[in-house]
């Protein structure tokens, strides 16, 4: 399994790589501007761009993130195990469905 | 805190990437529950969004960013030790360098004052 | 306070539980640790235990924690690494202490032989010598990598070592990868297995401790990152 992760692990940080780039682009662009829930949700309402962009980005961060969380709570910590890894899959699911349903919010509501 | 046999580029490279990373994974939770408030015509979001107005806050965004600007490069740099047969000391430069010019121009752009 | 003429050195006396004891050494000129350690078991402490054997850096015997740094104390001259007239002397980190500064170097083994550091021969006495080219990309890589003399300098620097018991350390994995070069190995994919197990070089997270520290010079992080690629290509070329 552990050899699972590893590769998991590089290839979502390639997938992650340009999708970062571009929103930290995005987050330069934004910062001068005055945010309003109204004015985001101008931009960000019916666009299949940007939901399927982020819908790849929140996908594949819900893989990368847990599982370097997991080597840090492994080797910082006494937690490890089943039970460790059982705590990772339910963050990464959390994460799946909190940033699915930002999305829904965003892009198709 | 840091071990003498820590004193060295590739330590700190790494625990920069691992510090940010954990930052990162706890943030995001977080970020998304705000992105979601945009379902909630009650203008939570907006109480929100005026609640990040203040100057603690802007620090801590922009800390964030320098942390996601961190891990990016740190990581490209990690990527690039594993998979390129490039020398050690151009894998580091790589990396610095990448990491430094993102981190300067970001700040510029930003410009959180 | 001890004067310029004098060192003090603190040294680790006991198992993993012990403590740090103070002697005062004269300083003379030239001096190594080793030389300290020495002249303190003749003089104030007959039952300090430590290790060296060659005493001229070749056989890394001598290999202990220097002022934080695991070093060989016969090639570390003490004007070198003494801050403020101060030595503070320790067993190699990552190991079990037998006593004061000599620690156990059965783990070290057991993960080497973990990482299937041994060579497995196909040939016999009555075939041929086998062909190797020593320009090849291969045995260069196999050479650059050979070197080691299993001080374990590399194993105590690693901070993934210390953090995760299951990590067969850069020594090991730097054997592995030059067994993987070497062109007479009967096992490449029982190799790959080992490298690519729970511990092995998946494990890793590319500090560069282990070059950092290695007394021979030699580059355990790069054969370490090579393996990495070795496995990882497996993904795609289904190694088993």
């Amino acid at each position: 399994m552990e050899i699972r992760l590893f590769q998991m692990q590089r290839l979502s940080a390639l997938v992650l790589a340009p999708l970062v780039l571009g929103h930290l682009a995005l987050i330069v662009v934004v910062s001068g501007e005055d945010l309003s829930a109204a004015a985001i949700l101008e931009r960000t309402r019916g666009s299949w761009a940007l939901g399927l962009y982020y819908g790849l980005f929140v996908f594949v961060a819900a893989i990368h993130a847990p599982i370097g969380l997991r080597a840090i709570l492994r080797e910082w910590t006494a937690w490890s195990g089943r039970s460790l890894d059982g705590a990772m899959v339910l963050f990464g699911l959390a994460l799946l469905v909190l940033g699915g349903r930002a999305l829904f919010g965003l892009v198709l509501s | 805190m840091i071990r003498a046999s820590q004193r060295h580029v590739g330590f700190y490279a790494a625990l920069i990437h691992r510090l940010s990373g954990l930052a990162l994974a706890l943030f995001l939770p977080a970020h998304f529950v705000v992105l979601g408030l945009a379902l909630d015509a009650g203008g939570a979001m907006d109480r929100f969004l005026d609640w990040t107005t203040t100057p603690w806050v802007k620090l801590a965004e922009t800390l964030l960013v320098v942390a996601f600007a961190l891990h990016f490069s740190l990581g490209l740099r990690l990527l690039a030790l594993e998979m390129l047969p490039w020398s050690s000391e151009r894998k580091t430069a790589a990396g610095v360098g990448i990491g430094f010019s993102l981190l300067a121009g970001l700040l510029f752009l930003l410009n959180p004052l | 306070m001890a004067s310029a003429t004098e060192l003090t050195v603190w040294v680790w006396r006991g198992t993993d539980d012990g403590q740090f004891q103070r002697y005062t050494v004269p300083r003379q000129d030239s001096q190594t640790v080793l030389d300290v350690v020495t002249w303190i078991q003749r003089h104030l402490e007959p039952a300090l235990a430590y290790r060296f054997a060659c005493r001229v850096g070749m056989c890394g015997s001598c290999a202990m924690t220097v002022n934080g740094r695991p070093r060989w104390t016969c090639r570390t001259h003490v004007e070198s690494v003494a801050k403020n007239d101060t030595l503070k002397l320790a067993p190699l980190r990552n190991l079990p202490v037998i006593r004061d500064l000599a620690c156990d170097l059965d783990p070290f083994f057991e993960k080497w032989q973990r990482a299937r550091g041994r060579f497995v021969p196909t040939a016999t006495r009555a075939d041929p010598p086998a062909p190797v080219q020593p320009q090849s990309a291969e045995r260069r890589a196999a050479d650059h990598a050979i070197e080691c003399i299993n001080c374990a300098v590399c194993y105590a620097a690693c901070d993934t070592v210390a953090w995760d018991e299951t990590y067969v350390g850069p020594a090991a994995l730097n054997r592995a990868w030059s067994l993987m070069n070497d062109v007479r190995d009967g096992d490449r994919a029982g190799l790959t297995r080992a490298v690519a197990d729970t511990g092995g070089c998946i494990t890793c997270h590319g500090h560069g401790s282990c070059s950092a520290h290695c007394p021979m010079e030699l580059e355990p992080a790069m054969a370490v990152a090579s393996l990495k690629r070795h496995v990882l290509g497996g993904l795609f070329r289904r190694q088993a």
